[in-house]
């Protein structure tokens, strides 16, 4: 059973091409990656999955459903974004409980005292910082935070724009963890986007590798812990990330 | 005698709560060395190196002594301290799109840096500048030179700023997240740039030492000769690169086991408890 579908989907901006001919599959309850350097197109594909970027052709679904050109009410419901940045990604002005409420309400789900309490405790976050602000807290619980408003409508798939690249290590795992343990117990489909091949090699279970705009090649996380990459492009990435025995 | 040495340091700024130290007491000396300095957001790493150029403004407060070359950095006079940094002690800065000026071309952005320092012919700046470029590893200097900061790529940013950094010649290279801005495959071709550059300045003009501020251990330790780990503004652990993985105190080792490897086979990832160094 397949839950995100692409197939050879060109993205543009403003006319000007950025992913060109991009075709993958994630499983039902797989973890997936994109990995390659700023500018190769991996977060336009999240972008165009959730309808951020409109201009876009070819043959996408999620959860058998197929995309269209703008964000759409339904996908939402099934299908959250984390994004990379919890700096920029909370409304400033907002409570966590405001943030945390609001997509409830767009979707009209009741009970939502209950579900805000429960989201908190889901990812780690004592109940004092339910009426906190972004700037009263740190980047790492600020991230809880951002994973938090994704869980509140129960979705089946994840999209995770590099969602460590702007913690520090020792949060990063915390995160990390989160991010594993949530997926264990509910099950659910991560498309992840990171530049970080060891942050693949802890969460994801396969991943496609990206160079100016195209895939170049797909490959099992094992082939992280043997640099069995077929691709050139992705042996040099691999090699630059430290593979291969070149750290410590 | 020591290039560089710090005793004492703390750099200060006021709080509700009254001052908070967010360097606090830390001493070290450098000789011809490269130095890593590492430690997590807050943990005041930054803040040594800025403290070092003067660079801390009211309302913080910098406390302490540092000496550089027999010279007392604190006692000083802002013009002398003009005349010091750039050309005896420099500072490449994390991010080059934000620390270039963008409507200067870089040649006359990296001109600029040298005739600060030092009065010479225009013909010989134009071809300093030049070799200089050049010796940065980046192809078509003369075309380059005519480019402005948006023009350029993050890497090829980050190495007009190094060429910036270096050209007065300076005894003391302070590097700041040089590479966090970057790409990994990028990121490698900086380092070996700054690295190289230093080892061929160690024998002609006397010799330069590099101070590594990062976030990134094992980075670090590939690229320095001796570590010092930083925790709430304190030096919580001080050892030899090729040493760090005996470091013994509970915040390097956390630091250390928290990084995802490669070839990760782990459940889960350690987690630090951050009450149990606290006192330290």
């Amino acid at each position: 059973m397949t839950a995100i579908s692409l197939g050879n989907v060109d993205i543009g901006y403003g006319g000007q091409r950025v992913v060109e001919a991009v075709t993958f599959d994630v499983a039902r309850g797989e973890s997936f990656a994109l990995v390659g350097e700023s500018g190769s197109g991996k977060s336009t594909v999240l972008k165009a999955l959730v309808g951020l970027a409109p201009e876009w052709s070819g043959k996408m679904s999620v959860l058998g459903r197929s995309c269209v050109h703008r964000p759409d009410r339904d996908l939402a419901r099934r299908c959250q974004m984390v994004f990379q940045d919890p700096y920029g990604s909370l409304h400033p002005r907002k409570t966590v409980d405001a943030v945390l409420s609001e997509p409830l309400t767009i979707h009209g789900i009741g009970g939502q005292d209950a579900r805000v309490e429960r989201a908190l405790s889901d990812v780690g976050l004592d109940r004092r910082f339910r009426f906190r602000y972004p700037h009263q807290m740190s980047g790492g619980q600020r991230q809880r935070v951002a994973i938090a408003r994704a869980l509140m409508l129960e979705p089946e798939v994840m999209l995770l724009d590099e969602p460590t690249s702007a913690l520090d290590v020792s949060v990063q795992a915390e995160i990390l963890n989160l991010l594993k343990r949530l997926r264990a117990e509910r099950g659910l489909t991560y498309l992840m986007v990171t530049h970080n091949l060891p942050v693949v090699s802890f969460l994801c279970d396969r991943m496609a590798v990206m160079n100016k705009g195209k895939i170049v090649e797909i490959a099992a996380t094992k082939a992280l812990h043997d640099g069995r990459f077929t691709d050139p492009y992705s042996k040099a990435l691999y090699a630059a990330s430290g593979g291969g025995g070149s750290t410590e | 005698m020591a290039l560089l040495s710090v005793e004492d340091l703390r750099v200060s700024f006021p709080s509700p709560q009254g001052r908070v130290n967010v360097v606090d007491g830390i001493s070290f000396e450098l000789g011809q060395e490269r130095l890593g300095i590492v430690g997590e957001s807050g943990s005041g790493k930054s803040m040594t190196g800025r403290a070092l150029l003067r660079l801390i403004r009211p309302p913080g407060r910098v406390e302490g002594r540092m000496r550089f070359e027999g010279q007392d950095l604190a006692a000083l006079s802002e013009r002398q301290m003009r005349a010091l940094r750039g050309a005896r002690i420099s500072m490449i800065m994390q991010d080059p799109r934000y620390s270039l000026n963008p409507v200067m071309t870089v040649g006359t952005q990296i001109a600029e840096a040298l005739r600060v320092h030092e009065h010479l012919p225009r013909r010989e700046v134009r071809a300093r500048v030049r070799q200089m470029l050049d010796s940065v590893r980046i192809t078509d200097p003369d075309r380059v030179a005519g480019l402005y900061a948006h023009e350029l790529s993050g890497g090829m940013g980050q190495r007009v700023m190094i060429a910036m950094m270096l050209i007065p010649r300076p005894r003391l290279l302070i590097a700041d997240e040089p590479t966090s801005a970057l790409d990994v495959s990028v990121q490698a071709d900086v380092l070996r740039l700054i690295d190289d550059l230093v080892r061929d300045r160690s024998t002609a003009d006397g010799g330069m030492a590099l101070i590594l501020i990062s976030h990134d251990l094992p980075l670090v330790a590939r690229y320095c000769d001796r570590i010092l780990v930083m925790n709430a503004g304190r030096i919580v652990e001080s050892c030899a690169a090729s040493d760090l993985h005996l470091a013994s105190h509970p915040y390097t080792r956390g630091l250390l086991a928290a990084v995802p490897k490669m070839n990760e086979t782990r459940a889960e990832l350690p987690v630090m408890d951050r009450s149990a160094w606290a006192g330290t």
